[in-house]
């Protein structure tokens, strides 16, 4: 069904990782993604990639969904690695038929790197599973204040980007039940001719988008009734506030960024 | 003859995540050729996830579903004829309009079906006909019809396809009392025309006293009664502890009886009501 995605969802519960303030988790997940790309021996990625299932397991979000959103760049993964195995050249020669010569050092580096995405999806995807949609862009506001000193509206960049993530759920089960609809009519999606199947997606897309429009036109009716007027004096009900876990994730992180420095210089 | 009969049918929504949830349970029913079954449930207890199984849009978790003793899912290829047999009205039907004029919106299901242009032309007249839609109106975009009028547009893309079973999820939802009895109306108009088997969804007690002859009760996913109309609408007590209610009328005769007037229980309907008034008041009359 269109609605069992999983990339990019939320999951509410109650965890450490949870109860992190968006903004810091924003911050760390960026960090944390430098500090795996900037790991270049086995320790330090090894401590990185640790680090990378610390947070798993203490997010409390089930392995399997973490597995599951690494699935569908899987293929990108093999890819890169396998260039990786080709074009490396070294000095330790393991396989040479033909024109492929394939050195130890290619491999080290291919599996660098396949370790390297996996731990960006992982890592990412812990921050997208444990942060709402609406407290994710309230912290990327907040974060991007300074900017609008400079004039950029933050303000409504954020608001559209709340409004876009909130009525993705409410797209996808709108589509569902426009496509059940016209099932039940008889509409065939699977057979056919290109032409044919470009003809069968206008029962769904049009009622879809006249909805998407009057949805839009009701959202900001509605706003408007309740005196929106931009981003400016207004006051939030939930204000974003760090605690002693937020240093707590701080400290580690630090002690994370020295040790891989450390491991990376001694080894 | 049964029409449509469910085994063990059991469904469970996004099955193996953790936002899994059982809608429907263990449900057994068997649907008798011409039947006008009223539908009721609290909200949430699993009534449209239950009628989507009826046209094979939903495929069970477990249990089997049968049309005229087949397995609807026996052939995949025979699911879109089961749709055309089985029309389904879903909740809010007029957002799925899109064609460019309401005449050929209504004309999409036997379109679809491969009808000749004639036949299919005759289908939407006689379909818009029943729903009382004008010639006029057919000729306009159906985006440019008032919410109604919508509402039967998209009743009459289902009638066209003259199903045997006509099933219809809260067709009255939103409506007025005028054009709710008028949906009724054609409803029970379209049924007497061509004999179907008639599935109704509906929060109104009054609608379902009105014109169902069996009521099935869903609560929480399962079948908590399936019986005639009198017989569910007598046990009001067991109705209100599962959030629903027998029709007003039905709980004033009650009252009324119990205070020592004599009057007949079973009263479901306004008309029926009217009449145990008139003949209580001839009878006192003749008393008096
Ligand atoms: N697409 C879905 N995904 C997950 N759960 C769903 C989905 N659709 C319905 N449910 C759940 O299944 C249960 C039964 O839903 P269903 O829509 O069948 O109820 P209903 O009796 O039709 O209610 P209503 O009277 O409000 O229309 C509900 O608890 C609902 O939350
Ligand atoms: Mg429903």
């Amino acid at each position: 069904m269109l609605r069992d995605v999983t990339f990019g969802q939320y999951f509410p519960m109650d965890s450490f990782i949870h109860k992190l303030d968006p903004r810091f988790k924003i911050l760390l997940t960026f960090g944390l993604i430098i500090v795996a790309f900037v790991s270049f021996n086995f320790y330090s990625l090894g401590l990185v990639a640790a680090f990378a299932v610390l947070i798993m397991i203490l997010s409390g979000v089930p392995v399997k969904f973490y597995l599951k959103s690494i699935k569908p760049i899987l293929i990108f993964v093999l890819i890169t690695a396998v260039l990786n195995i080709f074009y490396i050249s070294g000095e330790t020669l393991l396989v040479e038929f033909w024109i492929v010569k394939i050195y130890l050092e290619g491999i080290i580096r291919a599996a660098f790197v396949a370790v390297r995405i996996v731990l960006l999806i992982i890592i990412s995807s812990a921050l997208t599973y444990t942060t709402s949609p609406t407290s994710l862009t309230d912290a990327i506001e907040n974060l991007l204040k300074p900017i609008s000193k400079l004039g950029v509206d933050t303000h409504s960049f954020a608001m559209m980007m709340t409004i876009a993530l909130r009525f993705i759920p409410t797209l996808i089960e709108e589509t569902d039940k426009i496509m059940s609809a016209q099932k039940a009519r008889g509409a065939d999606m699977e057979t056919g001719s290109l032409m044919q199947k470009i003809k069968a997606v206008l029962p769904i897309l049009i009622p879809l988008l006249v909805s998407s429009f009057r949805r839009a036109r009701e959202l900001a009716d509605a706003m408007e009734c309740r005196c929106y007027h931009g981003g400016e004096g207004r006051t939030r009900l939930k204000v974003l506030h760090a605690s002693y876990r937020d240093a707590i994730a701080l400290i580690s992180s630090f002690i994370l960024l020295s040790l891989v420095i450390l491991l990376n210089i001694l080894f | 003859m049964s029409v449509i009969r469910t085994e063990n049918l059991n469904y469970v929504y996004s099955q193996g995540t953790p936002f899994k949830k059982a809608a429907i349970t263990d449900v057994n029913i068997n649907i008798e050729k011409g039947d006008f079954i009223g539908i009721i449930g609290h909200t949430g207890s699993g009534k449209s996830t239950l009628v989507q199984h009826f046209n094979g849009l939903l495929k069970p978790t477990s249990g089997k579903v049968y049309f005229n003793e087949e397995d609807v899912l026996s052939d995949p290829k025979k699911l879109r004829e089961l749709r055309f047999k089985v029309g389904l009205v879903f909740q809010y039907p007029e957002y799925q309009l899109f064609d460019e004029t309401v005449e050929s919106d209504i004309g999409f299901g036997p379109k679809n079906m491969g009808l000749s242009d004639d036949e299919i032309s005759q289908r939407v007249l006689e379909a818009a006909k029943i729903v009382g839609l004008s010639e006029e109106l057919l000729k306009k975009s159906p985006f440019d019809l008032s919410g109604g009028e919508k509402r039967r547009a998209a009743l009459a893309g289902v009638l066209a396809m003259k199903p045997e079973v006509l099933v219809l999820d809260e067709p009255t939802a939103g409506l007025d009392p005028y054009g709710r009895d008028m949906i009724l109306d054609q409803i029970c108009e379209y049924r007497k025309q061509t004999g179907a088997t008639v599935l109704l969804v509906s929060h109104s007690m009054e609608d379902v006293a009105r014109v169902a002859e069996k009521v099935l009760v869903m609560n929480g996913g399962r079948v908590e009664m399936f019986d005639t109309v009198e017989k569910v609408f007598s046990r009001g007590d067991e109705l209100s502890k599962i959030g629903l209610n027998v029709p007003h009328i039905t709980q004033i005769f009650m009252k009324l009886k119990a205070k020592g007037v004599k009057v007949s229980e079973g009263v479901f309907t306004m008309d029926k009501a009217v009449n145990e008034l008139i003949a209580l008041f001839e009878k006192e009359g003749k008393n008096a």
